[in-house]
Formats: C-alpha cells, structure tokens, sequence
C-alpha cells in the first residue's frame, strides 16, 4: 500500500482544489450563443463551480464556461434570461454501442 | 472546642447554618472558613447549591479540622447547629442529626425556654435576638455576622480577635465593617454571658 | 501563598497566570463564576495581551476559539452539561484540526430532566472526541493541573485540545485554602505557545478540510497516536511539575494500598472519601485500597490493570451511566481486565448531585468485603421508584 503523508490536522494552503481538475465529470458541457448572449452574468453568479465567466471577447461581454472545470450540472443553462446557452452531450457519450 | 486540637488530639468539628436565601448563611460558613484558616487549620466551607432564591430554606455547611478536610458530603451529624431566622423553627428539620453532646444556637427573639420546648429536645439550644441586635447595628436585618458571632460566643470555635481581623478583611467598606465588628462584639458577650464558660 | 478561596477562583487565577491570548466562553451554572472572574480580572487589566470575547451560545464561544487557535493564540474555555454538549460539534473538529484549545468542564448532570447539579455525564459524552481529560479531586488538583493542561495540549507531540474535568458546586462553590502558584513558577515550568502551524490574514490556511475515503482512516489513525503519545507527554509534565510544586497526585493513575484484596476504583471529588473510609477499614485490617483515576482519556489500561493485579473485587464508583448498557468507567476497567476473573461492581451514585454521604459509602465497601452483595451492576443512594405510564 502506498504511504500516506499527512500533515498536522490536514491544515493546508488555500486554492489547492485548482489541482482538481473536475472537467471530466459532466456529461453535457454548456455551450454559449454569444449573438444571444446579453452578459448578464446571471450564470456566472449562479454556477455552483465558478466556471462560467463573463468576459471581453472580440470587442462584445460573453460568458465563456471554463471546460477545465464544468459539471455539466445545467445550471447556468436553467438561469439563463436570453436563452443563450445550450447543453451538448460530450462525444464520448454519444458512442453507440451495439 | 479547638483547645483540644492544640493539644495534639485529631479534631473535626461540623456545623450547618440554615438560613433563608439572601440572608448570609454562606457568608456565615464563609467568614469562619477563613478565621478557621488564619489560626492554622484546615477548612471547607460549602453552600447547598441551586436554590440561592430570596427567602427559600437554605443551608451551608463548614467543617474545621486539625487534618486537610477529604470529606466534602453535606454535613449530616454536625457539632453546632446555626439558626439564622427564627421562621425556620417548625419548618425546617433544624435539628436533624445532631450529635447528642450538639448544640444549637438560633435567632429567636422568644427566648431560649420557648425555643427548647419548641424543638423538644435534650439536646443544648441557646437564643439570641439577633435581628434585634443587626437592626441596632447595621439598620438592616441581616444577621449573619452577628450570629457568626453569638456561635463563637458559645463555642470558642475560634478566637473572637481572629473572628474579628476576619471580617475587617471581609468588608471592603471600612464603615461597615466597623459596624458588622460592633455586633460580632456585642452577639459575642451576649452568648459568652448565656453559656457562661 | 495560601489563601481561602473558591473553586472556581483558583481555576480563573490559575488561567491568568498561563496568559492565555483568548478566552470566549458563554455563561452556564455552574460554570460561571470561572469565566465571571477571568473577564473581571480581563476587566481590570491584569490580563496582559489577552481578548475576552462574549459568545452568543457554547457553539459560538468552541468555533470562536477554533479560528483563534488556528491563528496561534493560546486559547481558554469553561463549560458545563448541555453548553458541553452544544459544544461537541465544534471539538470534534477542534481535536481534528489539532487545536490545542484548554478547557474546564464543571461537570454537570445532563438534561432532561433539567438538573444543576453535579456528575460525570456531560464530559463522559465527550469521551470519544480525542480530547484529553483528566479528572481532579480536589481545589488544590484542579489548580495545579492548568499549567499542566496548556503544556500537555499544547506539546508538539501531542497537539489535542485538554479538558479538565472538575466537579461543578462540590469542587467549583467550595470555599477552602488554597496554595496560590506564582507567576514565575509557572513562567519557568510553561513556554509561551509556539504553533507549528498558523494561519494569519495574510497567510491564509484552509482548516479541516474534506477527506475522502483514502485519507480519513489515516488522519483518525493519527489522532489515535497523538492520544497514546500523550500519555508519555503528561506524565512527564506531571513529574515535572509536581517536583516544582511539591505536590504530587500520582500520574495517570493513584494507588493508596499495595495490598488490597477490595479496591475502590473512582474518579473525581469522591475519591478523597472512598480513600478516608478505606484506610478507616484498614486500620480493622480490612484490605481495602482505593485507585484513583486522574488520566480518562487516553485511559491508563496498563497501570489499571498492574495497579488491580492482586486484587479480588473491584468496586468501579460510577458518576455517569450510560444508558442502556454499563458504567463508561466500568466499561473502561472491565477492558483493562479482560481476561481475568475479578468479581466487579458497577456502583452508580450521585447522578444529578444526589449526595453521597460517607455512612453511604462505608455501607457500599463493606458489603462488598463481606460479600454481601452479588457482582455486577446497581445503582446505591436511590429511592425506591416506580414509573407510572398513563
Ligand atoms: S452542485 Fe454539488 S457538486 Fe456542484 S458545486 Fe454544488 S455541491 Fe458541489
Ligand atoms: S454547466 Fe454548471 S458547472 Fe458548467 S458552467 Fe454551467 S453552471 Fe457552471
Ligand atoms: S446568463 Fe445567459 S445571457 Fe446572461 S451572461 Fe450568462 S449566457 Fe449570457
Ligand atoms: S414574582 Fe418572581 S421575580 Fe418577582 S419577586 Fe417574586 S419571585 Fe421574584
């Protein structure tokens, strides 16, 4: 068995989840119109994550969902005003198995 | 009583104050935890506890002894019982195993014939009108320190000058401490002329 | 110097004296007038580089002192029954995170029905918490032992948060001499608090943090050798400590008599009375001894079961029950014995300051040592009662 290391009560630094990349997780991945979407950061606020932002793209404010770390959990899609996001299955589940 | 102690025999004398809540009989077990102390004895002095409410039945205990003090149960068979009100005869179990040689001491302004016929015992009971005597001195009837001093008045427990330095310590007012000291004096001659020891 | 207080003043004395940086701490009976004291002497300035925070409940003064902690401070609480136990969510994290938090419980009875009044419930709830306790017999005890609490909890081997447990009114209200420790002694004997970690505001830590499946057993592991190497820890602080003070209360445990065929085995206030009418029935030639239980947690096994090896009955005075199944420190001595064929006594008195008279506990060892009575367990100083279901 591998040795586990552990420091006095588990005290650690701060932000050490940024090594736990969670991108994996989800089966859909949110999917941004950016001509619909109006940059309210209603998603932003509401993402259980952190990982959909609003930012300067091309000159226009779009939210732009960080892939590295999204759920797939819907829920900027359902908080969404101007309906400017899509879920969309991920391609290794849409693999047809006979 | 202590006499005995300086002369190498073991000693441990009990007593119980029964008192009303507010009138001091903690102080009174208190205050002769402390002289008890200051003439090189060991001493534990307890209330019982919870029903501290103005005017309930309450006791407190005190235990003098030449060796440290490892008994810490309520006091059931005490030396000296103490009685600082004088509605408490009739109500309270005021005598409740006390030792046959005992003695009991109240604030009861009928005199010590109506007290013992009262209580119906062979036991040693002795009065003094202590409300009288704390309205006289401290216009309040607070009888604690005077029947602090009417028990070593009776007993000699400690010294009345050791009883005495104790209770200019006690009271950061000097004022009242001179009164409280007054009637400790006065409670004192009264119970010493009483006994007649 | 020796002077007449009250229980709970040589305790808030003791604390000033070891210069905590926070105390916090929320009012319950008879708890009080320990932290009354410290926030008058915090009041009046004798409390130098120290916060005294007024918490809103029990909960908030443990989780107040928990961020202190974390950010170094040398931290102090008190508490009682159910603020005990509104506490417990808070020092089970307080032991996991390694917070050297000390406490005293005044040991209280536990509701319902509301009680005041003292027994062992309360802190023998929080027996699995990984917090040292240790049990005191007298004033004096309870006094002596602060320093030792900081040093133990705060000693880099051990790192767990130290509860003293000391009997609420029979302890906390008595009024009786106390040597008074001076403030170099306990300089010379307790270093200031030196954590090994630390969190500030500009070094911010994350603190008991979620473990998965593949670490959590590793981290309880761990907390289970701290508690083990705290037995070494506290008992070389109580040596030390006791040739400074020349006092000396034994270590974990406390045997009077090598010879005895009957032992008391007890913990708390109650002890220095089994221990009177034990030498009384000595001096009859009964062999009756009585061991007394300083160290509960970590247990002292092995000096338990050397310390009863000879012995033919154990009489295990119990101030708390758990219901349902046995004594917790009947529990813990019948552990200790396994394997050998002592006849124990579960004897339960005292719960919810029911008074335990010495006519009571003459009675209880006698008929023990006269085999009177059958082994196992019963309750003493109890009514005859009945429960009425309408
Ligand atoms: S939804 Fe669940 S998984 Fe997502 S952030 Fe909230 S708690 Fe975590
Ligand atoms: S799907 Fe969920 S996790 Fe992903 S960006 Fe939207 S709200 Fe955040
Ligand atoms: S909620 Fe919709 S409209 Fe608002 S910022 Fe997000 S994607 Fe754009
Ligand atoms: S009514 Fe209650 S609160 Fe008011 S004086 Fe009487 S006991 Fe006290």
């Amino acid at each position: 068995m591998v040795k586990v290391k552990i420091g006095l009560g588990g005290v650690t630094e701060p932000l050490v989840s940024k090594n736990m990349k969670t991108g994996d997780w989800g089966t859909e991945y949110p999917v941004v119109d950016e001509e619909k979407c109006t940059a309210c950061k209603n998603c932003e606020i509401y993402c259980p994550d952190g990982c959909i932002k609003v930012v300067e793209k091309e000159g226009k404010k779009v939210a732009v969902p960080d892939y590295d770390y999204c759920k797939g959990c819907w829920v900027c899609f359902t908080v969404c005003p101007a309906d400017a996001i899509k879920m969309e299955v991920k391609e290794l589940y849409k693999v047809e198995v006979c | 009583m202590l006499e005995k102690a300086r002369e190498g025999s073991d000693i441990l004398i009990e007593v119980r104050f029964h008192g009303r809540g507010g009138q001091g009989a903690v102080t009174a077990a208190d205050l002769l935890a402390v002289a008890g102390f200051k003439e090189g004895y060991y001493t534990l002095s307890f209330p019982t506890f919870g029903a501290e409410k103005r005017g309930t039945p309450v006791a407190s205990f005190l235990r003098i002894s030449d060796k440290p003090i490892v008994q810490r149960d309520e006091v059931y068979n005490p030396d000296y019982v103490v009685v600082m009100d004088p509605s408490l005869i009739g109500v309270v179990d005021v005598l409740a195993g006390i030792k046959k040689d005992g003695m009991l001491i109240a604030n009861y302004p009928k005199g010590s014939e109506d007290l013992k016929r009262h209580l119906n015992t062979d036991v040693k009971v002795y009065s003094i009108n202590a409300t009288k005597m704390a309205m006289e001195h401290l216009g309040r009837p607070i009888t604690n320190t005077a029947m602090v001093g009417a028990l070593v008045g009776a007993t000699n427990i400690v010294k009345l000058e050791t009883l005495k330095g104790t209770i200019k310590e006690w009271f950061e007012d000097e004022s009242l401490a001179e009164k409280n000291i007054k009637l400790v004096e006065e409670a004192y001659q009264y119970m010493k002329e009483v006994c007649k020891w | 110097m020796r002077k007449v207080v009250r229980g709970f003043y040589a305790i808030a004395h003791a604390v000033k004296l070891c210069k905590p940086n926070v105390i916090c701490a929320y009012p319950i009976t008879p708890q009080t007038e320990i932290v009354e004291n410290l926030a008058a002497m915090h009041a009046e300035g004798e409390l130098e580089n120290c916060e005294y925070i007024t918490a809103e409940s029990e909960f908030g003064a443990a989780s107040i002192l928990v961020g202190a902690s974390a950010a170094g401070a040398r931290t102090f609480t008190a508490t009682s029954s159910q603020g005990l136990i509104l506490m417990s969510e808070v020092l089970y994290n307080a032991a996991g995170m390694r917070l050297p938090i000390v406490m005293v419980v005044a040991n209280r009875a536990l509701s319902a029905p509301l009680s005041i009044w003292n027994d062992h419930q309360d802190s023998m709830a929080m027996r699995d918490a990984g917090i040292i306790q240790v049990y005191v017999e007298n004033n004096q005890e309870a006094h002596d032992l602060v320093p030792v609490a900081f040093r133990v909890a705060e000693d880099k081997r051990v790192m767990l948060p130290f509860m003293l447990c000391m009997d609420g009114f029979k302890l906390t209200h008595a009024y009786e001499p106390i040597e008074l420790l001076e403030q170099e002694i306990i300089d010379a004997f307790l270093p200031p608090y030196d954590p090994p970690v630390k969190m500030t505001t500009k070094k911010p830590l994350t603190f008991g943090a979620y473990a998965p499946p593949p670490y959590y057993m590793e981290f309880r592991a761990i907390m289970h050798d701290a508690m083990e190497r705290a037995r070494k820890v506290i008992e070389e602080a109580m040596k030390e400590w006791s040739s400074i003070t020349g006092r000396d209360y034994g270590g974990h445990t406390f045997t009077d008599y090598d010879e005895a065929e009957v032992a008391v085995v007890a913990m708390g206030s109650i002890v220095s009375m089994a221990r009177d009418v034990a030498e009384e029935m000595r001096k009859e030639g009964k062999k009756v001894g009585v061991l007394k239980i300083r160290t509960f947690r970590p247990f002292p096994a092995d000096e338990v079961r050397k310390a009863l090896e000879n012995v033919d009955k154990v009489i295990v005075l119990e101030r708390a029950l758990s219901l349902g199944s046995d004594g917790p420190l009947t529990l813990e001595v019948k552990s200790a014995l396994y394997g050998t064929s002592k006849e124990i006594h579960t004897v339960v008195v005292g719960l919810g300051g029911r008074d335990v008279p010495r006519d009571l506990m003459v009675k209880i060892i006698s008929e023990v040592y006269e085999g009177k009575v059958k082994p196992g367990f019963r309750f003493e100083g109890i009514h005859e009662y009945e429960e009425v279901i309408p």
